[in-house]
């Protein structure tokens, strides 16, 4: 107890510290940063920190955390516009927001959507707070507490999500989420180095894929590419109903909902090395468990939305614990937030195990600080919403073009590769056909997501706990099954129940007519195919690699199992079955002016410009054909809007000193930036 | 007084930005140019603590006072940048490039994926670091300074990969006769120090840095034991004690201390080898293929500038730890010892990593 008589004098020294003009000034300044920054899907926290590094060194510590805290505090609130308005997922913590969000903006109410996500990141981040503060006292032995085996708990019960949104023919949603998994074990193995569907003659598959551009690949390119096809507004009608206040009001009548989602936030971004990749998927499936009527999930549901933003910004104030108590970062941003508080004012502030003891001041500085940005980053968002939210109610052929920039221009980011291109348009490919075939998307991205801490978790706790039995059964069993695993078994055992019971009514993609058995099976052969050939690839990988193989022949085999009992089942099913749902039989897909193809070779045309002349020719030469020919624009409107798309790439790219994707042009001649 | 203070930072910045303050004293200029310094990892590691330490330093010592920017290159474990540094040729001197033990062991190693040659780059800072081992409190209590009674014992360890910086930490306690299980793929060592603290492992390594600020404390709680340092190098390259760790013996103290353990030969050798190019020259700043020799010197005096600043002893220490850092000359003779290991230390920790962990790199 005495830690609490402690706490309270640097509580209030903390306040006294942040309550300054100045402070506030820097803090306010970090959060336009911070929003200015987050447009970008997947760059977000890490390219503003990094932008403010080099001011750090020497700085007045509690100025520059006020900078920084502001900048990365907004990330997880303004992604949230890229995710409601245009189905783009800007980071992990953003991905379950899709679900719902991007439906409701579609049906006219992307302001009620937006505010209502804002209002929850708010009290989330609040919550939070207050959570932390007295919880930092005591977190270090439950934070150690938490050893392989729960994280591996933990992991298993994010991947029990997958029960919930599965979809109508649950072994589709397995065999998704199987995919999903296959999917990021592709590359280097973690623990033996062995290579996975890669060789290292190309270096890029060695690195495995990242989580942007599957994100990207899997939810952001089949909705502009649906939306493209229809030609018409986001909002259907082009109309806007349901204001930013009905959000709030929204928000209000869910409040209890927020609170337990915030509290599994917070919770679950303490664990370290767990991070936030779970989160927004446990918060959600819970969203759905609370819910009567669950009819309207995947098509717009409000819960679906304040479930995951109430966790994600609580989530930011949980991943502190672990950054602050053992200096080990919960993530990117933290990490380079670790780096730049070494580098503030004399650099006595040590982020680690002293933290709590030399500068609890600091420490409840930096918690508060989190929350009061949240605050001003969140009233900001909400008063951009209304406006913002017209966005959708513009001709789609008018902003597809600039989506298919940002996103390319984010692929890149994630390695610098031109290969990130070409996997963004590989993996919009499966995204495209899993939406067409009514495979869960979700379903497949939380396989990805889950994919290595599954891999990692279940082979380093397997070979502790063989460690521990081979000293005695008693240690061994004591070490696997520790109350909180127990606990952990619990709960994901009844999710997975309630889930199956649940999982028919919860329709991702809404309904989808089902038609021939044609191309439904085709795609089924191919997803078989791909299986198999992992499944081979697996097993050619020597046995005192078991680490490297075992994961891979594993859920290979289960999702090649479910894929077969798939096969048998459309063989025998007369045709009209559900099982055959496809989107091009009927619905907006099938009367959509615009073919498929068509329309998706005007992304691969700018990416194979780019292969040749680089990214910004390339980007010229889109736009201008794009608003000519395909938007029918006249020749002055069609200069304008290239002109203030490429003006607005310089400008952020140049600002995050960043560069653009170079084409054989540039292998062959000097040219400056921002051409080179 | 701190609002003051910022205020004159600023202005002192803005001068320095365009150029007014501080006439050029060399021949090459930089005033107005735009320093990258490619680190071919992410924007999290040590790498970029590092680079994002000297780089603000390094501005103020350039003649002109040029942006230095530090840019990341991750991927393939380090070699992707460092292949991509090897194609770069010697524009106007505003390129600078980051390497790290980590792009230092593949080469060593043969990686398939190495196609560069640190024998084409010109080396114009090194510096290094140590590391500490260290046992639980309870095996600790067995440990006499020599591993005689702790080769029955069965340890676990978190790491990184065995062909990694862990290298060095694997092999010394199997040439002490110790069985240590690696638990491979954890992704730094804080992780591994937060296994050590779960009490799943019950071994443990860090880098200075590393053990100063999580690990001192458990040693001096008793919740842990210090066992050893890798030492450091004297100027004859002899193996001594590490200055920050003056009381805990080195490797090769407790290797002489112990049966079955030689500080000669094969083993030893090896060991040596990869210790010195992943340790005492741990990171190395390069200029690419074809830098003139002016260029080359200006570099060079401008790190020996910002080694020579007063205060630098105490902010490197707090930041990047208290080692050499090596300017000029000793950058040179820092590569050499760090990029020429003898092929048959390479032969051996070839082998022993297939024998002991089934390893190949092709």
């Amino acid at each position: 107890m005495e830690a609490f008589a402690t706490a309270l004098p640097a509580l209030g020294e903390a306040w006294a510290l942040i309550l300054q003009p100045v402070v506030l000034g820097y803090l306010v300044l970090g959060v336009v940063m911070g929003l200015a920054v987050g447009v970008f899907p997947g760059l977000g926290g890490i390219a503003g920190l990094s932008l403010l590094l080099p001011f750090m060194f020497g700085m007045d510590p509690i100025l520059g955390l006020a900078l920084m805290i502001g900048m990365v505090a907004v990330v997880p609130t303004s992604d949230t516009f890229a995710s409601v308005l245009m189905g783009i997922p800007g980071s992990s913590a953003s991905q379950a927001t899709v679900l719902d969000g991007f439906p409701m903006a579609k049906k006219g109410e992307a302001a009620r959507a937006l505010s209502a996500a804002f209002s929850s990141s708010l009290f989330g981040g609040l919550v939070g707070a207050t959570f932390l503060t007295i919880f930092i006292l005591v977190a270090r032995p439950i934070v150690l507490a938490f050893g392989l085996p729960e994280m591996l708990m933990i992991t298993i019960l994010g991947l029990s999500m997958v029960a919930v949104l599965a979809g109508r023919i649950p072994l589709k949603g397995l065999a998704a989420a199987g995919l999903g998994i296959m999917i990021g074990t592709i590359g280097e193995a973690d623990a033996g180095g062995s290579l996975r569907m890669a060789s290292y003659d190309i270096p890029y598959l060695a690195d495995g894929l990242k989580l942007v551009i599957v994100g990207l690949g899997i939810f952001a390119i089949p909705e502009i590419v649906s939306l493209l096809r229809q030609d018409r507004s986001i909002a259907k009608g082009a109309s806007l109903g349901g204001g930013w206040l009905d959000g709030v009001k929204d928000w209000f009548a869910n409040i209890w909902l927020s609170v337990r989602c915030s509290i599994i936030g917070v919770v679950v971004g303490i664990i370290p090395g767990l991070g936030g990749s779970v989160v927004d998927w446990i918060a959600y499936g819970h969203s759905v468990q609370t819910t009567k009527d669950k009819s309207n999930f995947g098509k717009g549901e409000v819960r679906g939305v304040i479930g995951p933003e109430s966790s994600n910004n609580a989530k930011e104030g949980g991943g502190l614990v672990p950054t602050l108590l053992f200096g080990i970062p919960g993530s990117g941003s933290m990490a380079i937030f670790i780096g730049a508080v070494a580098l503030l004012g004399s650099g006595d502030i040590e982020v680690g195990p002293g933290m709590l003891k030399n500068n609890l001041d600091i420490t409840y500085s930096i918690v508060w600080l989190l929350a009061l940005a949240n605050v001003v980053g969140t009233i900001l968002c909400i008063a951009a919403s209304g406006g913002i939210a017209k966005l959708t109610t513009i001709r789609f052929t008018y902003l597809a073009p600039f989506l298919f920039m940002l996103i390319s221009f984010a692929a890149f980011q994630s390695g610098q590769n031109f290969e990130d291109l070409l996997a963004l348009f590989a993996i919009g490919l499966i995204g495209i056909f899993l939406r067409r075939f009514d495979w869960s998307r979700p379903a497949f991205l939380i396989g990805f997501v889950l994919s290595n801490p599954v891999e990692k978790f279940t082979n380093q706790a397997f070979q502790i706990a063989s460690f521990r039995f081979r000293k005695s059964f008693d240690a061994g069993l004591e070490y696997v099954f520790s109350p909180i695993v127990i606990v952990l078994i619990i709960i994901t055992m009844a999710s997975v129940v309630l889930g199956i019971r649940q999982a028919k009514s919860i329709m991702a993609e809404g309904e989808v007519e089902s038609g021939s058995k044609r191309a439904p099976l085709v795609f089924l052969l191919v997803i078989l195919g791909y299986l198999t050939f992992a499944l081979v690839n697996a097993n050619s990988i020597p046995d005192y690699n078991m680490t490297d193989k075992i994961i891979p022949l594993v859920v290979g085999g289960f999702s090649l199992a479910c894929c077969l009992i798939l096969m048998v089942q459309m063989v025998r099913r007369p045709e009209g079955d559900s099982i055959f749902a496809d989107k091009e039989v009927a619905g907006e897909d099938a009367d959509a002016p615009y073919g498929l193809w068509s329309t998706l070779a005007w992304f691969a045309g700018l990416i194979v410009a780019t292969w040749f002349v680089g990214f910004i020719i390339a980007l010229v030469g889109f736009l201008i054909t794009f608003f000519r020919v395909r938007a029918g624009a006249e020749w002055g409107k069609t200069l304008l809007l290239t002109a203030v798309g490429i003006g607005f790439m310089c400008l952020m790219a140049g600002a995050l000193n960043r560069d653009f994707p170079p084409g054989l042009l540039q292998n062959a001649v000097a040219l400056p930036w921002p051409l080179k | 007084m701190t609002v003051t203070q910022l205020t004159r930072r600023a202005v002192l910045g803005l001068i320095a930005a365009a150029g007014v303050a501080a006439p050029a004293v060399a021949d090459v200029d930089l005033s107005g140019k735009t320093v990258e310094w490619v680190i071919p990892f992410s924007e999290t590691g040590g790498s970029a603590k590092w680079a994002n330490f000297f780089a603000p330093l390094l501005s103020e010592a350039l003649p002109g006072q040029p942006t230095v920017v530090v840019k990341f290159m991750p991927g393939a474990g380090s070699t992707k940048g460092a292949n991509w540094f090897q194609e770069q040729k010697h524009e106007d001197g505003t390129l600078l490039f980051g390497s790290s033990g980590s792009t230092q062991f593949p080469y060593l190693l043969d990686d398939p994926r190495v196609r560069y040659e640190y024998k084409d780059w010109s080396p114009v800072m090194a510096s290094g670091t140590g590391g500490v081992a260290y046992l639980n409190a309870e095996d600790g209590a067995k440990f006499d300074g020599s591993a005689n009674a702790l080769q029955e014992t069965d340890f676990i360890y978190g790491s990184q990969g065995a062909t990694r910086l862990d290298l060095v930490p694997l092999l010394a306690w199997q040439m002490l006769g110790m069985n240590v299980e690696p638990v491979f793929g954890i992704k730094g060592r804080g992780d591994g120090r937060l296994m050590f603290e779960r009490g799943e492992a019950n071994i443990d390594y860090q880098t200075s840095s590393g053990y100063l600020k999580g690990s001192a404390e458990m040693v001096a709680n008793g919740q842990a034991v210090a066992m050893m340092t890798w030492g450091a190098l004297d100027e004859d390259s002899n193996i001594v004690r590490d200055p920050t760790f003056p009381d805990i013996p080195t490797f090769k103290e407790v290797c002489e201390a112990t049966d079955g353990c030689e500080t000669s030969g094969e083993a030893w050798d090896a060991w040596k080898a990869f210790f010195v190019a992943g340790f005492p020259v741990q990171k190395l700043a390069f200029l690419p293929a074809g830098t003139p020799q002016d260029v080359i010197d200006t570099y060079t005096k401008a790190f020996e500038a910002v080694v020579a600043r007063d205060d630098f002893a105490d902010i490197s220490s707090k930041r990047v730890g208290k080692y050499k850092v090596f300017t000029g000359n000793g950058a040179n003779a820092a590569l050499g010892t760090a990029t020429s290991v003898p092929d048959a230390a390479k032969v051996y920790v070839t082998n022993w990593l297939k024998e002991a962990y089934g390893v190949e790199l092709k």
